[in-house]
């Protein structure tokens, strides 16, 4: 059975299934699926130098499969054939736990390792997700950006960063 | 006009609660109702620079017109993390 190939879930991810579904869905598309790339973020046991106990990860859940979809939308405008699956994990997450997962299928390697490292960087940019940090003296919500979707330097260098 | 508001993470932790309601007038904008819910929770003020948007579940815009029952959600600035 298929899964979703954007979604917000608390339990565990799992990147073989996604790469698994996405190779099938694409295997006649266009020249076909020659290469999956995989990513998995993982919860580091650092940050700036403090020892985290664990994390708890927040999401605004339609709005970030929303981000998901629209990732999806510009890597078809820019790798037509490819295609991307990211599922994020949310609620209380330990120290080596897959925050999360993002599979990309192409017909060659180097579309499917741009595509996969641009949709991490666009996660990154724009998915409502946060993440609150918990460590042995205290606790921190890590900040980034400004959520602007329609920030397009902001785009250019995920895509310079995805294709350097 | 009613609207519903949902705040997220850290301005959730700074308002003391995660939804609540809203009185606007007619015409208004996303940013008249943070305007509303800043007077309300003045310890939110310091984050309207920085905050962005939806409404009814889809991205906004802080100058995007609300209508009577929208849904609209405050967002702090997301976790991009290091590289």
């Amino acid at each position: 059975m298929s899964l979703p190939h954007f979604a917000v879930t608390a339990e565990p991810l799992s990147v073989e299934r996604l790469a698994a579904d996405l190779e099938a869905v694409s295997r006649y598309r266009g020249e076909g699926c020659g290469a999956v790339c995989t990513f998995i973020g993982v919860v580091r046991a650092t940050h700036q130098g403090r020892k985290v106990t664990h994390l708890e990860y927040e999401a605004f859940s339609p709005l970030a499969v929303k981000a998901f979809q629209r990732i999806a939308d510009e890597i078809a405008a820019e790798w037509p054939f490819a295609t991307v699956a990211i599922h994020h994990r949310i609620g209380r997450l330990q120290v080596g736990d897959a925050s999360v997962v993002i599979a990309a299928a192409a017909a060659h390697r180097a579309e499917a390792f741009h595509v996969c490292r641009y949709a991490i960087e666009r996660v990154k940019q724009i998915a409502p997700v946060w993440k609150h940090e918990f460590f042995e003296d205290g606790d921190a919500w890590v900040e980034g950006a400004a959520t602007d979707i329609h920030d397009d330097a902001a785009r250019q260098r995920a895509r310079q960063t995805a294709c350097a | 006009m009613r609207v519903t508001v949902q705040l997220f993470a850290r301005l959730r932790e700074v308002a003391g609660r995660s939804d609540l309601e809203c009185q606007v007038a007619a015409g208004a904008t996303v940013r008249d109702v943070w305007v509303a819910v800043a007077a309300e929770h003045p310890a939110l003020a310091p984050f309207g620079g920085s905050v962005s948007c939806a409404r009814n579940e889809d991205f906004a815009r802080m100058d995007t017109l609300v209508d009577e029952g929208d849904g609209i959600a405050f967002l702090p600035p997301v976790s991009g993390g290091a590289r």
